[in-house]
């Protein structure tokens, strides 16, 4: 095999021009990372890229898919049957809390009116499903098949069937990545469900561990504290279990406690979750929840 | 002398399996030690092709795996760049390297790319743990042997004499 211009004259010349090449695009590179790191300049660049790599992430999603389809769509009769028991009796319970929470509603949001303060902000969902995709194992993130198409935006906060998951960082058309809130750069303001106390839950990178880093040693906190979304910054609606204190050990030497809290939601093992759109009308909302019904 | 296989649509292919080798969901125990396909893959190619498989091609796969990944844009078409340019540099000499010198070249080269990662990860000030980093280098330098005989079968035997 042979190469232009392997003699040595053009062959310097060459790599003067390689050299050149390369110093050119890298140059490009550390623009692009540049601009990429000062807020959203790029985001336009990134939503069509996102679009153009859809399929490679459809295509390493897809034989999970076809897996799970096959599994739900073979399962044996007796099995289905198991399944559908346990599946009413689960919704019977639901249902039958859900009677009870009606009630409580309508006494709440008559309370309200009597101190005149504002109803309650109600919420819009839609469940979206997880890409089996990996993304840098470092860093506690995933893919959803719901992109801006779907009304996504960035800042959103996303929700399973036992609490708080993680919220939005980046949107193109037809997906977008999710910050678990078990991330090392990402933390939730909640409040201690016994007696209000607000802090912040910080991700420590792995999903099975929160960190409570701005408790006191005489801050009133205990192990299997329930610690819901305090609602403060407006990305998480107010309410929602977050995770539940596994560990507290004051030092007396320092001044603020060690405590640590298990996410309540299944950060590892989701497979949907439901995005979550704030009302502000609560008339708004009750006609959106007839509708998604 | 070479048919359009070889020429590229193979080297095409074997990118685009990387790419998806290097999002593929693996099981918690060995993800970490998941080896930088695309990295690999590129060294390989602009050590034997070095004609066709240039900066180009190493700048928007880069871009691609950033998207990928999440990270910032143009970090691993910087990382991935370097490689190319220096393989392609040296590859002359590379080349004839017998085989387990090769693989120690192979290791110096990813780890200069998983520097490159690593550094702008601290410039931009994103969380890093920097034990975890090593594993990836490590395996893909020791799977060389095997992806070297693999490809280079799949290339055809005549393209290993110079």
């Amino acid at each position: 095999m042979s190469f232009p211009g392997e003699s040595s004259d053009s062959l310097e010349h060459g790599k003067v021009y390689l050299g050149l090449r390369f110093l050119g695009l890298a140059i490009v590179c550390l623009t692009l990372m540049f601009a990429d790191h000062q807020k959203d300049h790029l985001s336009l660049v990134r939503q069509a890229l996102g679009v153009v790599i859809y399929p490679v992430r459809a295509l390493v999603d897809l034989p999970f898919k076809t897996w799970n389809w096959a599994s739900s769509n073979l399962e044996t009769r007796s099995a289905m049957l198991a399944e559908n028991q346990r599946l009413n009796s689960a919704l019977l319970n639901a249902s039958v809390r859900l009677q009870q929470l009606a009630t409580l509603e309508a006494e709440n949001i008559r309370l309200r009116a009597i101190l005149d303060s504002s109803a309650r902000v109600r919420e819009r969902v839609l469940i979206a499903e997880i890409l089996s995709v990996d993304l840098n194992p470092y860093r506690q993130r995933f893919i959803i098949n719901r992109g801006t198409n779907s009304g996504v935006y960035v800042g959103q906060a996303l929700l399973d069937a036992d609490g708080v998951v993680g919220q939005i960082v980046r949107a193109d058309p037809f997906s977008a990545e999710v910050v678990l809130i078990s991330d090392a750069d990402h933390s939730v303001p909640v409040s201690v469900i016994r007696n209000g106390l607000r802090t912040f839950a910080v991700g420590t990178g792995d999903s099975k561990r929160l960190r409570l880093p701005y408790l006191t040693n005489s801050a009133d906190i205990q192990v299997d504290d329930l610690l819901v979304s305090s609602g403060l910054g407006g990305v998480f609606p107010s309410g929602y279990p977050v995770a539940r204190v596994l560990q507290v050990v004051r030092r007396p030497g320092q001044f603020f406690a060690e405590v640590f809290a298990e996410p309540v939601s299944e950060l590892d093992h989701d497979r949907e979750v439901m995005l979550v759109w704030a009302t502000e009308d609560s008339q708004e909302a009750t006609n959106l929840a007839a509708e998604v019904q | 002398m070479e048919s359009s296989w070889s020429e590229a649509l193979l080297p095409l292919g074997t990118l685009i399996i990387a790419l998806l080798l290097s999002i593929l969901p693996l099981p918690e125990v060995i993800v970490s030690f998941r080896p930088d396909w695309v990295a690999i893959v590129l060294i390989y190619w602009s050590l034997f092709k070095p004609g066709r498989f240039g900066f180009l091609t190493a700048f928007w796969l880069g871009l691609v795996l950033d998207t990928l990944y999440g990270s910032l844009l143009g970090q691993h078409a910087l990382a991935l760049l370097t490689v190319t340019y220096i393989t392609r540099h040296f590859h002359l000499r590379i080349r004839v390297f017998p085989i387990w010198q090769m693989s120690v070249t192979v290791l110096a080269l990813l780890v200069l790319y998983e520097f490159l990662l690593f550094w702008v990860d601290g410039v931009a000030a994103r969380t890093v743990p920097a034990i975890d980093r090593w594993a990836p280098v490590a395996i893909g330098a020791l799977l060389w042997p095997l992806i070297f005989a693999s490809m280079s079968r799949l290339l055809g035997t005549k393209e290993r004499e110079i």
